[in-house]
């Protein structure tokens, strides 16, 4: 599974990679069995690889080099100050704003592949839901091209499902709540199969409890469909209950790279991953308090 | 004691159709009281007719096809004044809500043109029409035009842009962004808009027919007022009244239908 990652992937970004991500690298190997074992037979997720990627905002230079890879359907949270580059970093990924400098590239590193729209998702802290669609409408909506295919309506009602809101289906958006939206739009970005489903803070609006089973949705679906998961958090603990690696972002680069090896279903709240939890946080204030 | 009562009296026993009716009767005691002031003699007839002798007069007028005739010039004025102005607005305000280039060459001159009451081209108009239907209707036209294109304008440009680029991430085409996204959420303004044009267009017409005009409602009033039947002249401004209402009960009809996924449509 993790056999998408070939060996010369792995020796060709090394070579490019800092100190912090050799180090973590090398964590990696052992624990990744683990993680396996958890995995879904079959992983649709597409690796990801970012070389020296930059971007500014006229002076503003808010990635300075961003060096990743990210192996097909690994879970990955990012997590840094606020102001600090994430969203701008999703935004890349998703093609939605340009790249000043470096590459990103999904698939192998020596065959890169021709990418489908439908195959990116992205989801975003608000849910962005039509109001004048009905919920099955607005599921409908990301199908993208195949939103005129006979199969649309059958498609959005297996998304709709899926996300546990198959009775909603001709309820206008804005009768349901926050969670409920969220949940219509995350069955809007998962009805297209994407490969890469990118997060942007989708929880971030939601109350303690609608978050976290929000959370086990957000695992669960991840499990069942083995797409690359990229999730942009400002909750620690929300960031180690899910992710199989943890980045923290610092100045414009990737400071820290951690790898979650609590098996899953994981114990929110259990020692080891309170442990974890701390370290990323102390990492986060350190920082903080040098500047 | 009186407290008491009025917290232990029934609230929530309401008869449905009781509910419908409870609009019509402050304009109904009206009625009643003005036939009351006129039949008494306290409003003499010569500055008021009483409702009575108003219907009566609307009943001569139906008998003999001029009431008919004359409603129906009016509104036909009107609505094709309406739809010729109202399409031209849209139009505009459709271009210069998607097209920067368009918004640069036009939306300048047209808001200078906006600051003309309309009304007050209406000597220029008569030079160039004469008495014509074609004065009325440009009249009404250019009347309508600018709550239209304003508001579709506005509409436009204030759909949020959070919901745009959602489209645009989910592949929509130029044209399914417009009728997805665009279109419906502009339409709450473009139906503010409406209504706002329904009561410029009877405003202007009854203007217009009262000045220059050889039929319709507004000159059934002026012929009246030159033969002293005052009874006429009141069915007219009643008319256009009841005519009004219709227009705006038609405008929040369709409203209720096309925006029924709107919150403030929905029924609680
Ligand atoms: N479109 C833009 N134009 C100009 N500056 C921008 C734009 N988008 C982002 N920025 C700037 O880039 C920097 C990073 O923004 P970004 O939204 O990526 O931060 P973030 O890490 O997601 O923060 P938060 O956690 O608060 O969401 C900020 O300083 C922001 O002002
Ligand atoms: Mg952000």
């Amino acid at each position: 599974m993790i056999r998408n990652t070939g060996n010369h992937t792995q020796t060709a970004l090394r070579t490019s990679l800092p100190e912090t991500e050799l180090a973590s690298r090398a964590n990696f190997a052992p624990h990744a069995r683990v993680v396996r074992e958890e995995r879904p037979a079959q992983i649709t997720g597409l690796p990801l690889s970012i070389r020296g990627l930059r971007k500014s905002f006229g002076d503003n230079e808010v990635l300075r080099g961003i060096d990743l890879h990210i192996p097909a359907g690994q879970f990955v949270a990012i997590v840094g100050k606020s102001g600090c580059g994430k969203s701008t970093l999703l935004r890349l990924i998703a093609g939605l704003e340009k790249i000043d400098a470096g590459s990103i590239s999904f698939g192998q590193d020596f065959q890169p592949r021709d990418i489908q729209p439908e195959d990116i998702r992205v989801m975003f802290q608000e849910p962005r839901l039509l109001p004048w669609a009905r919920v099955l409408a607005n599921v409908e909506v990301g199908l993208g091209r195949d939103r005129a295919s006979k199969y649309a309506h059958a498609r959005a009602e297996k998304a709709l499902t899926e996300v546990g809101l198959a009775d909603k289906r001709d309820q206008w958006p804005s009768v349901l709540s926050g969670g409920q939206k969220q949940r219509v739009a995350l069955g809007r970005a998962l009805v297209s199969r994407p490969r890469v489903l990118a997060f942007d803070e989708p929880l971030g609006a939601l109350d303690a409890l609608t978050r976290i089973s929000m959370q086990r949705l957000l695992e669960r679906v991840w499990r069942d469909q083995g797409f690359t998961a990229i999730l942009v958090t400002h909750d620690v603990a929300e960031a180690v209950a899910l992710a199989d690696r943890v980045l923290v972002i610092e100045e414009g680069r990737i400071a820290h790279d951690l790898v979650v090896n609590a098996g899953r279903p994981r114990q929110r709240g259990s020692a080891e991953l309170a442990g974890l939890e701390g370290s990323i946080l102390s990492h986060l204030l350190s920082a903080d308090d040098r500047t | 004691m009186s407290l008491i009562d009025s917290i232990s009296l029934p609230r929530n026993i309401r008869l449905p159709r009781v509910d419908g009716l409870v609009p019509w009767i402050v304009p109904l005691a009206i009625i009643a009281i003005w036939q009351i002031a006129c039949v008494t003699g306290f409003v003499p007839t010569r500055v008021l007719p009483a409702p009575s002798d108003v219907a009566l007069a609307g009943w001569k007028l139906l008998l003999s096809g001029e009431l008919v005739r004359n409603i129906w010039v009016s509104f036909w004025r009107a609505s094709i004044g309406f739809l010729i102005g109202g399409s031209i607005g849209f139009a505009f305000g459709l271009a210069n809500g998607l097209s920067q280039l368009s918004a640069k060459l036009t939306d300048t001159t047209l808001q200078m043109v906006r600051n003309v009451p309309h009304l007050a081209l209406i000597p220029l108009v008569i030079l160039w029409f004469g008495i014509d239907e074609s004065a009325k209707l440009f009249l009404v036209a250019l009347g309508v035009f600018f709550p239209i294109y304003l508001n579709t304008l506005h509409g436009i440009r204030t759909v949020d842009p959070q919901l745009i680029e959602m489209g645009r991430i989910y592949g929509m085409t130029d044209g399914e962004l417009f009728r997805r996204v665009i279109f419906p959420g502009a339409l709450p303004s473009i139906f503010v808009g409406i209504r706002f044009a329904l009561g410029i267009m009877w405003l202007t017409l009854i203007v217009a027919e009262t000045i220059a005009a050889s039929s319709g409602l507004g000159y059934m009033a002026m012929q009246a007022r030159e033969f002293m039947l005052i009874d006429v002249v009141v069915l007219s401004i009643l008319i256009y009244a009841l005519l009004g209402k219709l227009a705006d009960s038609a405008s929040r009809v369709l409203e209720r239908l096309t925006l029924s996924w709107h919150p403030a449509f929905q029924k609680r």
